[in-house]
C-alpha cells in the first residue's frame, strides 16, 4: 500500500508493497551490493582489464577509422581525391616559400625530397595530435549514448592518420622517384621508423585527448604549439647546417626532439644522399625509446582519467 | 557494453521469492555545477581579470538537482520513472549510468547500465547503416553478429518504411527517425540494465507498440529498464513499478496503478 509519504530531507519515504520477507531484508544497501556482486557506478577498470576490453574493440577501432575517413570528404566534390591533393598543394607551398624565395636549400642535396618528406612526417604527427585534442570532447555523443573503453577514440583517429599518410606516401614516393632517387633495400626501413612514429603518436593523442577534454581552450591553443613545434623539428632546413656553429647542447636539444628523429629517418630510408654518418648517434634508439615512453605513458594516462570522459 | 566482457556470472540460485537486486541507490544527493548561468559580465577582459585574480567564475551556480533518492531495482523489473519537467528523473538516470558523479551517497549497479536519451546522437555525418554496424561494434557485438542483426535492428526501426533511408547520412533525418534508430541499435543487445529517457516520445505509433514488445521482451531475458515518460499510458503498459520524483526528492514508490493514481490527481 502506498501513500504520498510526507517527505523529509533525509528521504525517508513510504515504500510501496514490499514483497514477502526475504534474508536480505536486513541488509544495508552496501552489504546488499557486496552480496550479488553490484560495483559501484560508472568505476574505472583495472588497466589489465581496460586492455583486455579495448583489445575486445579491435574491430569498432578499425570500423571507425574506416567509416570516418570515408565520410571525411563526403562534403566535396573531388571527395577522396582530396586525400592526395592536400598533401600535394602543402609540398607545393612549402616549396615554393622555403625553396625558391627564402633558399634555405643551401647545402641540401635533392632539396624536393628532402623537404617533401619532412612535411608529410611531420604533418602525421600534426594531424595526430590535433584530431586526438577533439577525439574525446568532440565525441560526446557517442560516448554518453554507448558504453566503450574510451582509448578506442583517439586510437581510431590515430589510425586515421596512419590512413592518411599511406595516401602521401604514395605521393612522396613519387616525388622522391621524379627527382632522381633509386629504390633500393634501404627504403625499407621507412617501414619501423613509421610504425615507431605511429606508436609515439597515439601516445601523444591520448595525452591531449585526455587535456582536450577538460580544457576546451586547447583545441584553439594547439595550432601555435604545433608551428612552433615544427619550426625547430628541421622540416625545412637541415639541423646539421644551421647548427655547426651552435653550441652542443643546442645540437643535442634539436636532435633527440622525436619529431626531428622520425623525419631524420625517414629521409635516411629515402633519400640516398642522407647517409648514416649525417644522422645524430643513437637515433634508433630514441626512435624506439620515443615510441615507448609516449606511448605507454600515454595510454596509462589516459585510462586514469576514464571514468570522468563524457560527464558533466 | 561491459557486461559483455564479464564471465557469464553463475546467477545466485533463483526461488520464486529470491529477487536479485541489478541497481542500487543509496542515498544519492545530485548537484550541478552550471557555467555561464547568472548576470556576471561575460567580456575577455572580465574573463582576464578572473585569470589573474585568481578567483572561481562569478557564473558558476550549484543546482542541487537529486536530494537523497534510495531505492533497490531487481532483475526482471520495468520502473516507470514520472514527474513533473525538472524533477530530476533524467539526471538520476545519468548517474545510476556513471555519466555523473553523486555529490555524495552511492549507486551500485550489475554490469554497466545502458542510457538511451533523446540527444544521444550517434554519428550524423554517417550512414545509418554504418550507424549501425558502429553502434554494434562499440557494444562490443562481434562483426558476424553485428551483420546478421543488420536487417533486423533497420526492419524494427522501420526507417526504410519510406524508401531507402537507411544508406543516407544521419544527419538527413527526422529527429523521430533518429531516435528510432537509436533505440534500434541498443535494444538489438540484451542489458543487464537498459535505461530509456523519453527516447520513445518521438516515434510514430506503431513504432512505440513495436519498443514498448521489445521492453517487455528485455525484462523476461532478466534485465532491468527504466523508462522516463510523460506518457502514463506508455509507463502503464510497460511497467510493473513506477518512482515518482519532485523537486529531486523521492515522492513515492509503488505499484504502478497507485502510483499514476497518485500522480493523475496531483498534476490536475
Amino acid at each position: 500500500m502506498s501513500t504520498v509519504s510526507e517527505t523529509t530531507h533525509n528521504g525517508a519515504v513510504a515504500v510501496g508493497a514490499p514483497p514477502a520477507p526475504t534474508a536480505d531484508d536486513g541488509l544495508s544497501p552496501s552489504q546488499l551490493a557486496a552480496k550479488y556482486g553490484l560495483t559501484v557506478s560508472g568505476a574505472r577498470p583495472g588497466l589489465a582489464e581496460y586492455t583486455r576490453q579495448l583489445w575486445g574493440r579491435r574491430h569498432f577501432i578499425n570500423e571507425f577509422a574506416k567509416a570516418r575517413t570515408a565520410a571525411q570528404y563526403t562534403q566535396a566534390r573531388l571527395g577522396q581525391l582530396w586525400q592526395v591533393m592536400t598533401p600535394l598543394l602543402n609540398a607545393a607551398v612549402y616549396y615554393l616559400i622555403f625553396g625558391v624565395l627564402i633558399g634555405t636549400r643551401k647545402g641540401v642535396d635533392n632539396f624536393i625530397a628532402f623537404l617533401v618528406t619532412g612535411i608529410f612526417i611531420f604533418t602525421f604527427t600534426q594531424s595526430s595530435v590535433m584530431s586526438g585534442v577533439r577525439a574525446v570532447a568532440g565525441n560526446l555523443g557517442l560516448i554518453r549514448a554507448l558504453h566503450f573503453p574510451r582509448a578506442s577514440m583517439p586510437i581510431a583517429f590515430t589510425l586515421m592518420q596512419l590512413q592518411q599518410l599511406m595516401m602521401s606516401m604514395f605521393v612522396l614516393i613519387a616525388i622522391v622517384l621524379m627527382t632522381g632517387e633509386v629504390p633500393d633495400a634501404s627504403w625499407l626501413l621507412i617501414i619501423p621508423a613509421l610504425i615507431t612514429q605511429w606508436v609515439f603518436n597515439t601516445g601523444l593523442a591520448m595525452i591531449v585527448a585526455r587535456l582536450g577534454s577538460k580544457m576546451t581552450d586547447l583545441a584553439q591553443l594547439m595550432p601555435f604549439m604545433l608551428r612552433t613545434w615544427m619550426y625547430t623539428s628541421g622540416v625545412m632546413y637541415s639541423i646539421e647546417n644551421l647548427t655547426s656553429h651552435a653550441p652542443h647542447y643546442v645540437r643535442i636539444l634539436l636532435d633527440i626532439n622525436p619529431a626531428a628523429v622520425y623525419i631524420d629517418l625517414a629521409r635516411f630510408a629515402l633519400i640516398d644522399s642522407v647517409t648514416s654518418s649525417q644522422l645524430p648517434p643513437h637515433v634508433w634508439i630514441s626512435a624506439v625509446a620515443w615510441a615507448v615512453l609516449v606511448g605507454v605513458g600515454g595510454y596509462i594516462y589516459f585510462w586514469k582519467a576514464e571514468e570522468q570522459y563524457g560527464r558533466g | 557494453m561491459a557486461v559483455a566482457e564479464q564471465q557469464p556470472v553463475a546467477t545466485p540460485p533463483q526461488t520464486a521469492e529470491a529477487r536479485v537486486p541489478t541497481v542500487i541507490v543509496d542515498d544519492v544527493h545530485i548537484v550541478y555545477k552550471v557555467y555561464g548561468a547568472g548576470t556576471g559580465k561575460g567580456s575577455a577582459t572580465a574573463a582576464l581579470g578572473r585569470l589573474l585574480l585568481r578567483r572561481g567564475s562569478p557564473n558558476v551556480r550549484r543546482v542541487h538537482a537529486v536530494r537523497g533518492v534510495s531505492f533497490t531495482a531487481y532483475r526482471g523489473e520495468a520502473i516507470g520513472i514520472i514527474g513533473s519537467n525538472g524533477s530530476g528523473k533524467s539526471t538520476i538516470l545519468r548517474a545510476i549510468a556513471g555519466l555523473l558523479p553523486p555529490e555524495s551517497g552511492r549507486i551500485y549497479t550489475d554490469g554497466q547500465p545502458s542510457l538511451l536519451g533523446v540527444n544521444a546522437a550517434l554519428m550524423n555525418d554517417l550512414t545509418g547503416s554504418t550507424n549501425v554496424l558502429l553502434g554494434g561494434l562499440a557494444m562490443g557485438m562481434s562483426q558476424e553478429e553485428v551483420r546478421r542483426r543488420h536487417q533486423g535492428i533497420v526492419d524494427f526501426s522501420g526507417i526504410n518504411e519510406k524508401g531507402d533511408f537507411i544508406s543516407l547520412p544521419m544527419r538527413t533525418y527526422s529527429s523521430g527517425m533518429a531516435a528510432r534508430l537509436r533505440f534500434s541499435i541498443a535494444a538489438a543487445k540484451n542489458h543487464d540494465v537498459l535505461m530509456i529517457d523519453e527516447a520513445l516520445a518521438t516515434g510514430d505509433r506503431a513504432f512505440q507498440r513495436r519498443s514498448e514488445a521489445r521492453i517487455r521482451e528485455l525484462r523476461k531475458e532478466a534485465g532491468t529498464v527504466f523508462l522516463v515518460s510523460h506518457n502514463n499510458n506508455s509507463i502503464r503498459d510497460t511497467c510493473d513499478r513506477v518512482v515518482w520524483l519532485e523537486k529531486g526528492e523521492l515522492l513515492m514508490d509503488g505499484p504502478t496503478d497507485e502510483v499514476i493514481k497518485a500522480y493523475e490527481k496531483h498534476t490536475k
